[in-house]
């Protein structure tokens, strides 16, 4: 299997920030109709991340004129343009499944407090 | 090049195709092969090319092997010794290497290989047969149930779905795409599942 890894890893993508669950990013996700090619937008808080080499995914999830949606992206995609970080969260679990179950205010995150440089 | 090779199953993995969508695939190591012996139509009936895979040293083999090594002139001995059928067999040398060069991306193969033996199997991981319940007193849990009518036929029928060995047979898989050929490192990746644990031994055709 070391030798298949080997393939899958020169798949993947270092590229992209180190984003972590509970961080509101923005996904540029490319798209072709046809024959044109535009970027899509995902802004919403990282609410889970798996594993597995090529395999990876991450979750992304915002409310959308009242209604929850949820995009599942494979993390090494070449069609994810690029992931910007817009404000890391303070959380206290790699899942943040309880966000789903609420809105509005409870559905905040605390920012994470970085030290002043 | 003869169209077909010999290969080890290495595993599976995913990659991303050109137009970014994610494809289940089969990474091989193929080859290199080399021609032992031809066998002709003039002299054994057909047009084949004898094929070894996997070099070894001809003290490892056994007496007859090495006997049968020797005669062809081969400068070592080989694990894995197989036959593909081709048109003229006269076109090619022995001791000619056979690599995964003669395979492009986008090209369509067909995989032979011995399938996971499972042993002696019920109907229910078998056929895929619906189990009875667990709890309530029944007493039918994996049971097969009925296999067939009492007087009239009086016999069960023919090809009737029962127990019996599951796997360790030779399985084809028809029309995979290649989807990457890597020459330098003998690796052959192909889109989709192929029979067998990995390690297994395949013969890869080209389809058709």
């Amino acid at each position: 299997m070391e030798r298949v890894d080997q393939l899958a890893r020169e798949q993947m993508r270092a590229d992209l920030p180190a984003f972590r669950p509970g961080d509101t990013v923005e996904v540029h996700v490319r798209i072709v109709e046809g024959d044109k090619e535009r970027i899509q937008v995902f802004k919403g808080v990282v609410i889970r991340k798996r594993g597995g080499l090529t395999g990876a995914t991450f979750t992304v999830r915002k409310v959308s004129y009242g209604v929850g949606v949820e995009r599942i992206f494979p993390q090494h995609s070449p069609n994810i343009e690029k992931v910007v970080i817009l404000s890391r969260g303070r959380v206290n679990r790699s899942r943040l499944y309880y966000l789903r179950g609420r809105s509005g205010k409870a559905a905040r995150i605390k920012e994470k407090r970085t030290p002043a440089v | 090049m003869p169209g077909g090779i010999i290969g080890k199953k290495l595993g599976m993995t995913r990659i991303f195709d050109s137009e970014g969508l994610a494809v289940p695939a089969t990474v091989i190591e193929a080859g290199p092969c080399f021609v032992v012996q031809q066998k002709t139509s003039a002299k054994d009936g057909y047009e084949a090319l004898q094929l070894g895979f996997a070099r070894r040293s001809l003290g490892k083999s056994n007496r007859p092997l090495k006997g049968h090594f020797e005669k062809h002139g081969a400068k070592s001995g080989f694990k894995y010794l197989r036959e593909i059928r081709l048109e003229e067999a006269g076109a090619f040398e022995v001791g000619q290497e056979i690599t995964v060069e003669q395979f492009e991306i986008g090209d369509r193969v067909d995989v032979i290989g011995t399938s996971k033996g499972c042993g002696f199997t019920g109907t229910v991981k078998r056929w895929n047969f619906h189990r009875g319940p667990m709890s309530h007193g029944s007493m039918s849990h994996r049971a097969p149930g009925s296999i067939g009518a009492s007087a009239s036929p009086s016999k069960v029928v023919k090809g009737k779905k029962m127990p019996g060995q599951m796997g360790n047979a030779r399985v084809t898989v028809k029309n995979l795409e290649v989807v990457d050929v890597r020459p330098e490192e003998n690796l052959l990746v192909l889109k989709g599942a192929i029979p067998g644990p990995r390690q297994g031994l395949v013969l890869i055709s080209k389809a058709g």
